[in-house]
């Protein structure tokens, strides 16, 4: 190609993925194997030295599943990407890369759950501790930092709320502080918001939800943003410091601006291990192929159904950042433009026995703990995910009896408004 | 010469031209940067000359290393500057005072002196600053790729293959 920077729907076809040079396939092969044959022993030293770019080892790279970490780093606009076994196993990575027992991550308390408990209790066993700030609040983040603050996590687009974070304004703090900003980017994903444009240094990614986009496989991604000083100070050693696991190689010096990706590889993914299958890598690169057109349909379908909710007397509010009178609208407009995604929560008259009514209801929409499907789906959180909360912690977690979540999917927009209807009225 | 973007076609170009490199600052030290770039570019075929006063007459990778680029066995193509910024500039006048001027200037990551670059130029030479020629290598092979970094290349032509596993090229390299 020219070097005229190809435009996003083109990188979400083509990214990293030049055909096969052995057989001419132009889909990326699913090359479904463990391992890969040395040329000699002088090459082989060569990839266990980092010395050569290759492959020795699904655990630690495949070639199926490098299109698509060279995809995902297109599209974000990041120098390199580390893909995993799933979102969390992402999360694992990207934090043991910038963790020693003691160090803490300053973490907005608007997060996905699953992500609150990660933090919450797994990390702790590794002496990773975690210091809550709220994105509505920034000076909290402020507030909140330490000397030992090693990270600032944060969803720009946050699960379940729909709350928009400010991500420029979190971005400066984490700048004077020296402390590298790391953005869950899951339920935007770059068609939406393209983060690292915005100050963040590090995007995270679930590849389960929106980028595969179908609901059949996990996946997790870690990109690189290329823009932290790793070598500031001797805060971040896996990087900085010569390392024992290579031979005395420095990371941040051999590999320069894309150093984090290569560390969280080398350093985390061979020893921990979480490496996503090459099937699922396959996968998730056919889903983000359309991304684009997905992720605009999923939002103009979701703002017609908040839309028509929020006009429904049988609703009591609804929470969309997309519609103008919502109070994240001008961060959304500001941040995503183009829309506000698929998910979005209502409180449904009659409270907690009216949210099991109506997941039990409905006929298209499927009742289910998960998000970014072609599918419509819904879930009452009070009586699922949130079941073991108190009536307090459900309402201070956005679960309240009342609130139903939907992921918007990608049926005819009539068919998702007729099934709310019928369910909402029987 | 615009030093803070260099279009694919142009670093192509150097790739493409030169045969041999002389390595100002190449280290014996098998974890170092320089190391890692030697072994590579002597993998892709170039023939690369270590400037080192400290290896002097010792071998790195079995090529003989050289105390000055006054001591080189002929003119290379292109000198590699794998020594700070200021130094580079001190590199670039003594190129520049001799009879056997390079095709090609080539400044490692970090390193830049824009008054060297601009006397080069003047002379003739092309310049890049603070770009890798293995990374530049690996980007424009599409091995890169493999470590999952962005190579910020598209092609839907057939990737240029060497012998043996694992090993691209440049399609029309001379070095190949």
């Amino acid at each position: 190609m020219s070097d005229k920077i190809p435009g996003f729907s083109t990188l979400a076809i083509h990214a990293g993925a030049a055909p096969d040079p052995s057989t001419g396939a132009r889909t990326t092969p699913i090359y479904q194997t463990t391992s890969f044959v040395f040329d000699d022993v002088d090459h082989a030293a060569s990839l266990f030295g980092l010395q050569a770019f290759g492959n020795i080892y699904t655990r630690i790279t495949n070639p199926t599943t490098a299109v698509l970490e060279e995809r995902v780093a297109a599209l974000e606009g990041g120098t390199a990407a580390l893909a995993a076994a799933s979102g969390h196993s992402a999360q694992l990575l990207c934090f043991h890369t910038m963790m020693q027992p003691g160090d803490n991550i300053v973490a907005a308390n608007k997060l996905y759950g699953g992500s609150i408990n990660q933090l919450n209790h797994s990390f702790k066993n590794f002496g990773w501790n975690v210091k809550w700030a709220d994105p509505e609040d920034i000076s909290t983040f402020e507030a909140a930092i330490d000397d030992r603050t090693r990270a600032i996590f944060i969803e720009s687009l946050a699960n379940p709320g729909g709350i928009v974070v400010d991500i420029e304004a979190i971005s400066a703090v984490a700048k004077a502080r020296g402390i590298p900003l790391v953005v869950d980017n899951t339920m935007a994903t770059p068609y939406l918001c393209r983060p690292i444009e915005h100050g963040a240094d590090i995007v995270l990614h679930s590849l389960t939800k929106f980028m595969g986009g179908h609901g059949n496989s996990m996946g997790g991604i870690i990109v690189d943003g290329g823009s932290f000083d790793w070598s500031a100070n001797g805060n971040y050693p896996m990087l900085s410091q010569p390392r024992p696991e290579y031979q005395g190689i420095v990371l941040h010096e051999t590999f320069g601006n894309f150093a984090f990706a290569i560390a969280c590889r080398v350093l985390g993914l061979r020893d921990l291990g979480p490496a996503i299958s090459p099937f699922n890598s396959f996968m998730i690169l056919t889903g983000i192929e359309t991304l684009p057109l997905r992720m605009q349909r999923h939002s103009d379908n979701a703002k017609k159904v908040a839309l028509h909710l929020s006009g429904h007397d049988k609703v009591k509010w609804v929470s969309y950042a997309a519609l103008p009178e919502d109070k994240h609208h001008a961060l959304q407009q500001k941040y995503m433009p183009k829309g506000a995604g698929a998910v979005f929560t209502f409180g449904v008259e009659g409270g907690y026995e009216a949210g099991v009514n109506l997941v039990s209801k409905v006929e298209l929409f499927s009742h289910l703990a998960n998000i970014g499907d072609t599918r419509s789906l819904i879930i009452h959180p009070a009586s699922t995910t949130h079941r073991q909360l108190s009536d307090e912690q459900k309402t201070a977690a956005g679960a309240g009896p009342d609130v139903v979540r939907l992921s918007v999917g990608l049926e005819e927009v009539d068919d998702i408004i007729a099934d709310l209807d019928q369910a909402l009225s029987s | 010469m615009n030093h803070d973007s260099y279009s694919d076609t142009y670093i192509k170009s150097i790739l493409d031209e030169v045969r041999t490199i002389a390595m100002v600052g190449a280290s014996a030290n098998n974890v170092r940067p320089s190391y890692f770039v030697l072994k590579y570019l002597l993998s892709k075929g170039y023939e690369v000359w270590p400037v080192n006063p400290g290896q002097a007459g010792k071998e790195i990778l079995g090529q003989k290393v050289y105390a000055s680029l006054d001591d080189l066995p002929g003119t290379a193509d292109m000198i590699d500057i794998f020594r700070n910024s200021d130094a580079a500039g001190q590199i670039v006048d003594q190129v520049l005072a001799g009879d056997r001027l390079p095709k090609v200037i080539w400044m490692q990551l970090t390193v830049r002196h824009e008054d060297a670059a601009r006397q080069a130029e003047d002379a003739g030479i092309k310049v890049v600053m603070d770009r890798c020629p293995k990374i530049e290598y690996g980007r424009l092979s599409g091995e890169i790729g493999w470590a999952g970094v962005n190579s910020r290349t598209l092609s839907s032509k057939r990737p240029s293959l060497k012998s043996g596993f694992q090993h691209r090229g440049l399609s029309g390299n001379k070095a190949d």
